[in-house]
């Protein structure tokens, strides 16, 4: 019985064998002939130079020299859910000017149409313990690289897009609010009944890289970090509106960012003033950078007067 | 032939008693004002509720949640007990499989209600993304309701055939209804084969997909880097939790039905000790991880989980987190460790506390880690920095507790509770055994 079933693994084996190898070769033949069926298609014999990215010559033949079809939309090269082609959008907050003085606020809230009660650009009273000192802190949406809203939107509502914005899709979102609570920096705000918004905003045409423009009841916004300034070759309106160059908006491939007066190298700027981010410990990779509030030009104390502990969008007067 | 007789007729399921009716009644008239108040959430949106952009999820979450584990019992009862040999289990796990249908039913129901805009639920599959949470849970929640309606279907399968001929003459309606639901069931050997290995196949599967179910539901919370929820301890506490608020719905409707089927022939003392026993394990297994969720964030006592730990344990919290902790768990441990505890009447009343503790208890695990953000809350109304369920979210949610029970109820009126066919062969067993021994 033993001798039997040796016997047949054997033959099993030496069968498994055989048969493994005519498969290899068959594969390699076939890889052959089609390699040179290519060849003998294309082949023109013309050679040309091209230089790689990384700075060394090569040469190519012509015939393999394909134009790059463009994955943008056609009529203006952007695509709302890819972003603006070959940028990256940064925001550095120097926390050394800002005196809460809330401009910003009030021009995102206007420029957004924001009528609800919880601003998207929230100006924070902070202080780390007792001994050490209070600061004005600037935070919206910190449109990080590693989105945990972004992960776990079930709809793709929330996206992340080539440029680095996040955005929302309102017309796709369900209103589960899972992008609320994933995000450790607090800058989601829900449209918990009708937004009463102007005219204007609720007459436009829905787009999800102009936030507020119309808000939509039972969905998700934050700030949109302005695309829709930008392709108007503009600054977003916060950067605008700061009387104090708090804010400094660019992009990361140019190595620029300006607050609308002076003009500096993004890499440098963080470098000379210690830049960092909002808790850079949870790995979120935020494209919001901050100056710390050393050398202060301003008095935290200025700043309280405009606090509002429990308002952030001024209501119109009651007539 | 005369037992098998007074067999069907004692479980054969017979009218409403007056109670019963008014019971039922009670029930629609709830469900029917909560979906009135759900209708006008429809219109005005959620702005009727309390929840806003800190507590961006309320107790509708975590009624949800409670329903989840509510609907463990199936798994606990069909699948833990049979693994283990436990034949007294037999008078219990129709009740229990009664139980998970309903709870999972109103699970689903539940997470759309908390849904803004369940006008787009088609989205969920349409631009479905596998790497989120609430995907996963679109998946394994109607795969745990399948598998638990096949689990409840597959052996009543005789029963309705013997309940078919008990109405062929008082009501040849139900007879009717009885003998379709029975697929001509004649109790061939062939038909039995293949009732058994369906009811192994299913009783199997409702373990691994009932732990999944449990997993996914506690990471929706501990995906997320929120103080509180952040945890890898998350799904074993969850699944833990799960089999005491499984198990302590269990022994509250069992109690109920016993009692108003008049079953105390079939549902004895003997099987609330067991019961007690189970539960009191439950306990003290979630006791366990609850020490660990609580005591080693106290221990390491950073910033942020001191805050949330501060208002849970001595803060706004701790009147509910103590009532859960020590009503919902230490006290059913002690007063389980006696078997006059264990005794119909007392574990009632400890079922009864344990379900109160649980529903409870996903409160204190959802809300109070939301007001506790990473950054302050500044800059939005003084009402936002606390949470209390409002009138539309109190009566929407009664309105589910209320269909979870009617559909409860239901189901006892309309199915035998105690399965017949088993309890009969069952007891023919122990008889050919007791005549064989003397």
């Amino acid at each position: 019985m033993e001798e039997n079933n040796k016997n047949s693994r054997r033959k099993f084996l030496d069968k498994g064998l055989k048969l493994g190898l005519a498969t290899a070769i068959g594969g390699m033949a076939i890889s052959k002939i089609s390699k040179l069926n290519a060849k003998s298609n294309t082949n023109t014999g013309e050679l040309v130079e091209l230089m790689t990215t990384d700075g060394t010559l090569i040469q190519v033949d012509a015939s393999e020299i394909v134009e790059v079809v463009s994955t943008h939309n056609k009529e203006n090269g952007y695509n709302v859910r890819e972003g603006i082609p070959n940028r990256k959008f940064v925001m550095v907050v120097d926390l050394a000017k800002c005196k809460n003085a809330l401009k910003c606020q009030q021009a995102c809230n206007k420029g957004h149409y924001i009528t609800g009660d919880n601003a998207w650009l929230k100006v924070y009273k902070m202080q780390e313990s007792k001994e050490t000192a209070p600061y004005w802190m600037p935070t919206q949406c910190q449109h990080c690289d590693e989105p945990a809203c972004v992960t776990v939107c079930p709809v793709d509502a929330t996206f992340k897009r080539k440029d680095g914005i996040v955005l929302i899709d309102n017309e796709r979102c369900i209103g589960c609010r899972f992008c609320m609570a994933a995000c450790p920096y607090s800058t989601r705000v829900f449209n918990w009944s009708e937004p009463e918004q102007p005219e204007i905003a609720k007459d436009a045409e829905y787009t999800p890289d102009y936030c507020g423009s119309p808000s939509v009841k039972g969905t998700v916004d934050k700030c949109d970090f302005c695309p829709h300034q930008i392709v108007k070759n503009e600054l977003p309106f916060c950067v605008t509106a700061c009387p104090n160059g708090v804010f400094y908006f660019g992009d990361k491939y140019e190595d620029t960012v300006t607050n609308g007066e002076e003009t500096l190298r993004f890499s440098k700027l963080l470098k000379d003033k210690f830049g960092y981010r909002l808790l850079e410990g949870l790995g979120t990779e935020p494209s919001v950078y901050y100056l710390p509030p050393v050398d202060r030009l301003v008095n935290f104390e200025d700043g309280l007067e405009e606090f509002t502990e429990f308002q952030s969008v001024e209501k119109p007067e009651e007539s | 032939m005369k037992t098998h007789e007074t067999l069907i007729k004692d479980l054969a399921p017979t009218k409403f008693t007056k109670l019963g009716v008014i019971w039922t009644s009670f029930l629609v008239i709830v469900v029917v004002i909560g979906a009135i108040a759900y209708v006008d959430q429809l219109i005005k949106g959620q702005v009727v509720t309390n929840m806003r952009d800190y507590a961006l999820w309320g107790i509708y979450i975590s009624n949800f949640v409670f329903f989840v584990a509510t609907s463990f019992v199936g798994s606990v009862t069909v699948a833990i007990l049979r693994l283990t040999h436990n034949s007294w289990r037999t008078p219990l796990v129709r009740i229990a499989e009664i139980i998970t249908l309903a709870a999972i039913t109103m699970a689903g129901i539940t997470i759309m209600i908390d849904m803004a805009r369940p006008d787009r639920l088609l989205n969920l599959f349409i631009h479905a993304r596998i790497q989120s949470p609430i995907t996963w849970d679109v998946i394994i929640i109607p795969t745990f309701l399948t598998v638990s309606l096949l689990l409840l279907y597959f052996p009543l399968l005789p029963d309705f055939a013997i309940l078919k001929n008990h109405f062929k003459t008082d009501s040849p309606k139900m007879s009717k209804l009885y003998g379709m639901l029975s697929l001509n069931w004649t109790g061939s050997d062939k038909q039995k084969n293949i009732q058994t290995k369906s009811i192994k196949i299913v009783a199997l599967l409702i373990l691994p997909v009932g732990l999944i179910l449990q997993t996914i539901d506690a990471w929706l919370f501990s995906t997320t880097y929120r103080i509180g929820w952040d945890s890898t301890n998350f799904a074993p506490y969850f699944i833990s939790g799960a089999f005491v608020a499984g198990t302590g719905a269990l022994v509250t409707v069992i109690y109920v039905v016993r009692r108003v089927k008049k079953l105390e022939n079939y549902i004895t003392d003997f099987h609330f000790d067991k019961l007690g026993k189970l539960l009191s394990l439950a306990c003290i297994i979630y006791l366990y991880f609850n020490i660990n969720e609580y005591l080693i964030p106290f221990f390491t006592a950073k910033q942020a989980e001191m805050t949330h730990l501060d208002s849970l344990l001595f803060g706004h919290y701790a009147p509910l987190f103590w009532f859960v902790t020590i009503g919902g768990l230490i006290v059913p441990i002690i007063v389980l460790f006696f078997k006059k505890g264990r005794k119909p009447a007392s574990m009632f009343a400890i079922g009864l506390i344990v379900v109160i503790a649980s529903w409870w208890k996903r409160y204190v695990i959802v809300t109070p880690t939301l007001l506790h953000p990473f950054l302050p809350i500044q800059g939005v109304p003084e009402s936002w920095r606390e949470y209390s369920p409002s009138v539309h979210e109190w009566l929407i949610t009664f309105a589910t507790l209320a269909m979870c029970l009617l559909i409860i109820t239901i189901l006892v009126r309309y199915l035998p509770v105690i399965p017949i066919q088993r309890t009969a062969e069952e007891r023919d067993e122990l008889k050919t055994a007791k005549t064989t021994e003397s």
